[in-house]
């Protein structure tokens, strides 16, 4: 019986070796652990065995039923890995076939770029204002020390709603109309549209964006404006960007300048986007005229600030190598949906 | 304002490479836009002297030249020209050379004679008859005395063809640098150099110039003051070459040498001037006053001009003769015939110049000067400097004197000298001498703490005009960089963040950002068919517009989301979603400025496009902003859209929305061949209806039951209402009812629909039995009954 037992478990290993399928294997475990199974029927006979013969065989019956539950499970485990590895098989994919495409939007280049003028001077605690885009003489220009029949308004051609009301030319008029409304400590930066009578080309537009800065406060220098500026410039274009400030003239800040940072492109040394020069102009500013200050209600004996303006057009054009400014109005979807 | 360098070497001992000056002025304010050498694209161009000429033996125009340029063997030449002579002085453009307009010239062979280069015109050479008005326009340059006659001489030094140009772009407040004085002042400043240009005296002259001339200034507020002088026998010629050669690097052509003295003296001093035939001075007057309503003039330029009265003209006894600073009328020129002349020296008041000039539609050299405000004080430096050129070019006989007619204020400005205001604003410190070095390289005098302003200044008003002049001259690279002091705290306004709630929204919805004009055509409130008694058609109006397309301020931003929904179309795009936080314009009358309002504008068309998808994201939109609960009711009579696929939504009777399909007739307007859907959110109301921030909802902690039911009403009925009947039938159990299933056809009758919710019950406090699901089930079967829906069998 013993060697019964014997042959039992070293067939059902080879069986269960061999099993490929989870079918067979049910009819090979039954065939040997059912109730009709093969160990089953030798145990039936244990009943013929003597009394210390009996808890021998019975141990040795205990072990082989063991090895071939064993059997069952170790065969299970391989046919599902079979199973799996068969499945993956199939499953393969050509990973190179196109991707379903989540579509999301883009955004405008423009406000991409806008977002991160903001996030810098956000860092610098600059808040947002606003004002409005059809403006008053006044504000656009009269307070900003530019008199009517003044030979600097002919610099920014101007559209005219009434002899008084007009499309503001510059984000300007938000200097007069924050210092209106709040006292000094100010800093703040002033994105909008504006408009001059520029016809539509590659580098031109009739509407375009600024944005404004103004800081008004007590001991402010223009030391403070190119500090805050090379930051800015910094921020935007990397940390080894210089600025340069070139003298200028607008007639509501004093003294004036223009202002180049040094070419991202070719950091200085001269390349066809900054045509050889090193520098490329991005920002207008100066100290605000103290007639400014005084239209906008704020002693100029006590406090004084600085301005300046970014041309976004231009900045974002430099950002992305855009070459033609209409491709920013013209919302082509092929164009946006490379930002 | 271009600048000679001959001329400017005249007034100061430059020794600095060009591209040094341009770098210098350009850091100490007078931006530089570039530099060129006159002639520098011709090369190898010599002076030759023809030695014979022979007739080609193949040809009846052809030349055979041996030209002498100064080397060993003369050289051959073929022409064709026939205005040579044996002895001429000839430019050569010699073998390998270049000509003007960047033509080659090489060694060839004209009808078997070889010809080792080009005998060349003046316009080979990028010149015209205007520089050298004794030249044959046709033929090859025969050079005259007034060139240097060296064989083998570059061209361009022979001739005085090499002068450096430098374009300055000068600033709207420094008319006095739009001169060569101007500009030399800066640059001695900038290079720390002596500069004491010497002052013209009056030349002495025949007879006296009051026998001649009367002056009268009647508006003394528009002319400040006019000084005149007469030249008799005026021997009209052209002018030397040294003259004209400064007058091309200017800008300017030569005419004659009353013309270029004129021209000289303006580009010398900034101070236009003008000459007038006294022939034509009636009354050998000059009056300087308004002119009459009405009154006309016909400019130099041969246009009639209608004047009013607040335009200043210059007139003699019947008529004007000159709209002042602005342009002389068609008799005031100088002819061939003339022979007696007024030299004019005026100071006019700028804004008065420039409204003329704009009035009239012509802004010339003289207004552009004038408009700026010229400096009265100098007039008769000018008109001394003017005579002085009449004798040494001898053009004429002056006559003794002038008449000046002055009434400008004669004290010049001053300003107290405070160093530490101006260190202080800038954010240096220097010391006050140094303060006063840099004032007075500008001949900005100080004395007893009291600054001069020169005459030539009149930009300077205040201490913050002093630092500037400190600031440049100090040099804007050495001010030392500060950062700012204090707290810096800046937070986005609630409006901005609800407005980065949208985009993000729209953005993840699929749209894309667009930016468009926020001036439209009036005619797009035809293309959108709106009524014509619309008040969106009252729009903010721009009365000088670059044309219809951008007249008038949008009062929707409809009309531009369409362009942009056509455009895309027209370019064959198939898919697109776009949105726009686009602002619209309502006119508030004359005295109020417009209202400015924000609204979101989204649009759409392609396959994945329909009413529902718009649907969607627009309540997608509405969730993330945090209104969950709003009414939705269709809209049938917008003529822009479709009148069965549009649909308002609105809370508390507030419209938030307005969306739907465009109507196919404005789909045709706009040349869009597919359906597109446009949705206009009104951002105000976001921002009014807005939850900035949401309580939060405990997870269930019981399981929820679902049930389906299908009832079959009236095709007509909104589903909405159903829904809404059964939402308030069942309670506060419903937690959810998901619209499943419309339909419609066989085992329907006609004109019914069948309907198919699915809702899901569940309460927070236990888990829900069979019974008290059946009781809302039946509840909600009757109200439904009640409105005489029944359940599907």
């Amino acid at each position: 019986m013993r060697e019964q037992l014997e042959n039992i478990r070293q067939t059902a290993l080879q069986e269960f070796k061999s099993v490929e399928v989870r079918q067979d294997l049910e009819t090979l475990r039954i065939k040997y652990l059912g109730k009709k199974g093969e160990l089953t029927a030798v145990l039936k006979q244990m009943g013929k065995l003597s009394a210390e013969e009996r808890p021998i065989i019975g141990q040795i019956a205990n072990e082989v039923r063991s090895s071939i539950e064993e059997f069952v499970v170790k065969s299970e485990s391989n046919i599902r890995k079979a199973e799996i590895e068969k499945k993956l098989e199939a499953e393969k994919l050509d990973i190179t076939m196109p991707a379903k495409r989540h579509s999301c939007g883009h955004k405008h280049p423009l406000s991409i770029v806008l977002d991160e003028v903001q996030e810098i001077f956000f860092g610098m605690g600059f808040d947002v204002a606003t004002g409005p885009e059809v403006e008053w003489d006044y504000y656009n220009f009269e307070a900003l020390n530019l008199p009517p029949d003044h030979p600097a308004r002919d610099t920014q051609d101007t559209f005219y709603i009434t002899e008084k009301m007009l499309l503001r030319t510059q984000t300007s008029p938000v200097q007069i109309r924050v210092m209106e409304n709040q006292a000094p400590p100010i800093r703040i930066i002033a994105p909008g549209r504006v408009y001059r009578s520029d016809a539509v080309d590659a580098t031109h537009s009739p509407l375009f964006h600024q944005i404004e800065g103004l800081v008004v406060d007590k001991g402010i220098t223009m030391g403070n404006l190119k500090g805050t500026l090379e930051e800015f410039a910094k921020s935007l274009y990397g940390s080894d960007t210089k600025i340069r400030l070139r003298p200028h003239h607008f007639p509501f800040t004093e003294p004036s300048c223009e202002i180049d940072v040094s070419c991202f492109r070719c950091g200085g040394k001269g390349c066809p986007m900054c045509k050889g020069e090193g520098w490329i102009e991005i920002l207008g500013g100066g100290m605000v005229h103290p007639n400014v200050l005084k239209n906008g209600g704020i002693d100029p004996d006590i406090y004084s600030g600085f301005a300046f303006g970014v041309g976004l057009e231009r900045i974002t054009m430099f950002r992305f190598n855009i070459d033609d400014m209409r491709l920013l109005y013209e919302n082509d979807i092929r164009f946006l949906s490379q930002f | 304002m271009k600048l000679s360098k001959k001329w400017l070497l005249d007034y100061v001992d430059l020794e600095v490479s060009d591209k040094e000056f341009c770098d210098a002025l350009t850091l100490s304010g007078s931006k530089v836009e570039g530099f060129e050498t006159e002639g520098s694209e011709l090369s190898n161009i010599v002076v030759g002297k023809i030695l014979t000429l022979t007739k080609h033996e193949n040809s009846d125009h052809l030349w055979i030249c041996s030209v002498d340029v100064g080397d060993n063997e003369p050289v051959q030449i073929v022409t064709g020209a026939q205005n040579l002579s044996q002895g001429d002085f000839v430019p050569v453009a010699l073998d390998n050379s270049v000509v003007h307009g960047g033509k080659k010239i090489k060694a060839g062979n004209l009808r078997g004679a070889p010809s080792f280069g080009m005998l060349c015109s003046l316009c080979e050479l990028g010149l015209s008859i205007n520089d050298f008005p004794y030249a044959d326009e046709d033929g090859i340059f025969i050079l005259g005395d007034d060139c240097q006659k060296t064989l083998g001489l570059d061209i361009c030094e022979a001739i005085g063809f090499n002068d450096v140009i430098t374009e300055f772009e000068i600033t709207s407040n420094r008319p006095d640098c739009l001169s060569v004085i101007g500009l030399a002042r800066e640059t001695a400043a900038t290079f720390k150099l002596p500069f004491s240009p010497k002052k013209p005296e009056l030349v002495d002259g025949i007879e006296d110039v009051n026998d001649y001339l009367k002056v009268d200034i009647l508006a003394p507020d528009k002319c400040y003051r006019y000084v005149g002088a007469v030249v008799k026998n005026v021997r009209i010629a052209p002018s030397p070459r040294w003259l004209r050669e400064r007058l091309r690097a200017c800008g300017v052509r030569p005419i004659n040498n009353i013309v270029d003295i004129t021209n000289y003296v303006m580009l010398e001093y900034g101070q236009p001037m003008h000459a007038f035939d006294l022939r034509y001075l009636d009354g050998n007057q000059v009056i300087v006053r308004n002119a009459k309503d009405g009154e006309e003039i016909t400019t130099l330029d041969d246009t009639k001009r209608i004047l009013n009265s607040d335009m200043l003209v210059i007139a003699d006894s019947k008529k004007p003769v000159a709209v002042a600073g602005v342009m002389g009328g068609e008799y005031s020129g100088i002819m061939d015939d003339t022979t007696t002349i007024v030299f004019e020296s005026a100071c006019f008041n700028g804004p008065s110049v420039r409204k003329t000039a704009k009035q009239l539609g012509m802004r010339t050299e003289s207004s552009g000067r004038f408009e700026k405000q010229l400096n009265p004080f100098d007039c008769d430096t000018c008109l001394y400097r003017a005579l002085e050129l009449v004798k040494i070019l001898d053009a004429g006989d002056i006559v003794s004197g002038v008449v000046d007619c002055n009434h400008s204020d004669k004290e010049p400005k001053t300003l107290p000298f405070d160093p530490q205001w101006v260190n202080d604003f800038i954010g240096i410190d220097l010391a006050p001498s140094e303060h006063k070095e840099i004032l007075e390289r500008i001949e900005f005098s100080v004395d007893n703490d009291v600054i001069t302003i020169p005459s030539f200044r009149n930009d300077i008003e205040h201490q913050a005009d002093i630092s500037e002049e400190i600031a440049r001259f100090y040099g804007y690279e050495n001010i030392p960089n500060r950062k700012l002091s204090g707290v810096a705290k800046a937070t986005l306004s609630p409006s901005q963040i609800l407005k980065r709630k949208v985009e993000n929204t729209l953005l993840a919805c699929g749209y894309s950002e667009i930016s468009t004009y926020s001036f439209i055509s009036p005619k797009a409130y035809d293309k959108i068919c709106l009524d014509t008694d619309d008040e969106k058609r009252i729009c903010v109006t721009i009365t000088n517009p670059l044309g219809e397309d951008t007249s008038v301020m949008r009062t929707t931003a409809i009309p531009s989301m369409l362009d942009v929904l056509a455009r895309n179309y027209h370019n064959r795009n198939m898919d697109v979603a776009f949105y726009e936080l686009a602002t619209q314009y309502t006119s508030q009358g004359e005295n109020t400025l417009p209202i400015e309002k924000p609204m979101v504008i989204m649009g759409q068309y392609g396959n994945d496009s329909d009413f529902f998808s718009l649907k969607g994201a627009v309540e997608e939109l509405l969730y993330v902003v945090g209104i969950d609960d709003f009414d939705i009711e269709a809209v049938t009579d917008n003529n822009i859209f479709h009148p069965g696929r549009t649909a308002k939504i609105s809370k508390d009777g507030n419209q938030i929305a307005l969306l739907g399909e465009i109507h196919p007739i404005v789909l045709d307007n706009y040349e869009i061949g597919t359906r597109a859907y446009v949705a206009e959110i009104d951002f105000d109301q976001l921002f009014a209806l807005r939850v900035e921030t949401r309580s939060y909802k405990p997870l269930p902690k019981f399981p929820a039951t679902t049930r389906d039911l299908a009832f079959v009403c009236d095709d007509n009925i909104p589903v909405l209402t159903l829904q809404k009947a059964i939402s308030k039938a069942v309670g506060e159990i419903l937690e959810n009812i998901l619209l499943f299933d419309v339909y419609q056809g066989s085992q329907i009758p006609q004109g019914k629909k069948s309907v198919a919710f699915n809702l899901r019950l569940r309460s927070s406090l236990r888990t829900l039995t069979d019974e008290e699901c059946d009781k809302a089930m039946n509840n909600a079967i009757k109200a439904l009954g009640e409105l005489g829906i029944a359940l599907r069998d």
